[in-house]
């Protein structure tokens, strides 16, 4: 009788872990398919890619974020090109500032770089200006693929 | 009662990894002095700083969380290791690829994504030495006929988890991820939620397993009660990453399920409430077990810690908290606050099983000193970080750095904490590694004293 319970169980906790694993896997494709099917889906640059190279060699995730993701010691720099400018963003990469050392970048890569987030600054708005609060507290934003 | 040597590679995991959080925390020191004075140790640029700190301190918990797994499968729980000789392949693997990542960080060598800014190419061998002990840990525990208790099932899953979400992280070496901005974001991010409930899993079994052990009953273990509990976390695990990316713009669907799923962890929340009273008659029952002051500590600041995850995790609140040094004190009051607290518990509760009390008793003050300054220091160390984040929060993009200056007088009191804070943990942590070092050291002198003997009866045997 013991026997058969422990059996018991160990169907039913293999039951349970088998469909969250399902579940899982199903959910997993969905995200990494329709579910992040942007709205703004720009094609990068050979040059953009090139810039997120840069950005990622150069580390500036420490210090800045997309998205609200990312370092705290600088800004966020997911719409940095339209809020400013590219001249605005160039000066600080090439000057740097009392908080942000210049990385003596070449002209190369300061363009890469600068291709780069302007390609993040077409994939959406952060913050996000048009969104709805629902009667859950759930957001939904204009930015959201439909 | 050291009479083997079963269980001394999870020892040295463990004195490694006090080592390595000893470092990582004046890392973490320096990162908050350079956010106050920005020219402070140029040479050291934060970009640096930050990397090294948080892969230090998360090398910690895996670290004592594996560990913890080596000493107590062979040596309390009667199970031999299925390869003791992939121990110590498993160390070296880690020490040596822990290196090479410092030296990339040192030198300016980055190329990966937050988190993981090595070169990609270094994560092959953290793939390879986390295959041996998934092999190795599953080849142990099939040993084991009886139902699994829900710690097996917890290190398992976190195991398990470590290999999937890890692979998932780089995932954006793939141009499909890459090259759409909100895809790699979102599947960067759900690969760190999950990466982060794999060592959640390390980490809570070992607490439930030490709390198994104190208690001296097992009945909690096999309970109805703590596997719901685990396939509560496992569901969390799997689908409650998402608050992380409320603001990013991908489905909605995927924001409202991360929503519900982190909603379901009131349910953690009021299981805790409602043990609130019985787990007070336990602390005055075991205050003076320095494992169970650890626990009890752990126990706090899941409460506090699970509080604001709840409130960030209610989108309308998200709006305002996302981005800020409210994350920063969820994410840290969790790894301080919860997971060094449990993984100190483990360290100490070796301490307890091995050594005899009048070898540790002479440091109890200092560990009670260490102990409460820790605690203190961390309490001020949250608070400061949220109000920098309501701060940060009410900042409306005209003037960052205007904001920043408006910020700094909670960033001056997290720096500060944030000494405390080392100082406390450093005396804490100097007392286990210097008592875990007797251990190893009593260990191997009373194998390498049962060699002879083994010898002698070998020669015994031979006829003449």
């Amino acid at each position: 009788m013991l026997q058969r319970n422990f059996g018991d169980r160990a169907i039913n906790k293999r039951a349970i872990f088998g469909t969250l694993s399902v579940a899982f896997v199903i959910y997993t494709a969905q995200v990494y398919t329709s579910g992040t099917d942007s709205r703004h889906s720009p094609s990068i640059s050979d040059e953009a890619r090139y810039g997120q190279q840069v950005f990622q060699d150069k580390n500036c995730i420490a210090c800045h974020q997309f998205y609200g993701l990312g370092g705290y010691m600088g800004p966020d720099l997911t719409n940095v090109i339209s809020n400013y400018s590219e001249a605005y963003a160039r000066a600080f990469i090439m000057n740097g500032t009392v908080r942000m050392p210049n990385f003596d970048l070449s002209l190369e890569e300061t363009d890469a770089l600068i291709a780069y987030l302007s390609f993040v600054d077409h994939t959406g708005t952060y913050p996000p200006e048009d969104y709805d609060v629902l009667w859950n507290g759930a957001v939904a934003q204009a930015d959201d693929p439909e | 009662m050291i009479a083997d040597n079963p269980g001394v590679g999870g020892l040295r995991f463990m004195r490694l990894g006090m080592l390595i959080l000893a470092c990582g925390m004046l890392f973490g020191v320096i990162g908050g002095f350079q956010f106050l004075f920005p020219e402070f140790l140029q040479e050291l640029l934060f970009t640096k700083t930050r990397p090294l700190h948080v892969s230090m301190v998360v090398s910690w918990i895996f670290l004592i969380a594996i560990g913890g797994i080596y000493y107590y499968l062979p040596r309390q729980c009667n199970l031999n290791l299925y390869s003791s000789r992939a121990v110590s392949w498993h160390f070296w693997g880690f020490l040596i690829t822990g290196l090479a990542i410092m030296a990339c960080y040192l030198t300016g060598k980055f190329g990966g994504r937050e988190y993981f800014e090595f070169p990609p190419v270094l994560s092959i061998p953290i793939f390879l030495t986390w295959l041996l002990f998934g092999v190795n840990y599953f080849n142990t525990v099939r040993q084991d006929k009886e139902p699994w208790p829900v710690y097996y099932w917890m290190w398992g899953t976190g195991i398990v988890f470590f290999f999937i979400t890890y692979t998932e992280a780089h995932l954006w070496l793939i141009p499909y991820f890459r090259d759409n901005m909100v895809r790699e974001i979102m599947v960067q991010w759900k690969s760190y939620g999950a990466l982060t409930g794999s060592w959640n899993m390390l980490v809570y079994g070992t607490a439930l397993y030490i709390a198994t052990r104190i208690s001296g009953n097992d009945y909690y273990a096999r309970s109805k009660l703590a596997f719901s509990l685990y396939f509560l976390g496992l569901f969390n695990l799997m689908f409650g990453w998402a608050h992380h990316t409320y603001l990013v713009p991908s489905d909605t669907w995927i924001r409202t399920f991360a929503y519900f799923v982190s909603m379901t962890e009131l349910l953690i929340f009021g299981k805790i409430i409602w043990d609130w009273r019985s787990s007070l008659e336990d602390w005055q029952i075991n205050r003076h077990c320095n494992a169970y002051r650890f626990l009890f500590a752990a126990d706090i600041w899941v409460f506090i810690n699970l509080a604001l995850a709840l409130i960030i995790s209610v989108p309308a609140f998200n709006l305002f908290t996302h981005g800020t040094h409210i994350t920063v004190a969820h994410a840290m009051g969790s790894t301080i606050g919860i997971n060094t607290m449990i993984l100190l518990a483990s360290i100490f509760y070796v301490i307890r099983e091995e050594l005899p009390s009048e070898v540790h008793a002479g440091c109890s003050k200092q560990l009670r000193i260490g102990f409460w300054t820790a605690n203190i220091s961390l309490g001020v160390f949250f608070a400061a970080l949220v109000l920098a984040g309501v701060g940060k929060g009410m900042y409306d993009g005209a003037s960052f750095q205007e904001m920043m200056l408006g910020i700094r007088p909670f960033l001056f009191a997290f720096t500060i904490s944030g000494v405390a804070l080392m100082i406390g943990l450093w005396i804490v942590l100097w007392h286990g590694y210097r008592l875990i070092g007797v251990i190893i050291a009593r260990s191997t002198s009373a194998a390498e004293a049962t060699m002879p003997l083994a010898d002698s009866d070998h020669l015994q045997s031979v006829p003449e």
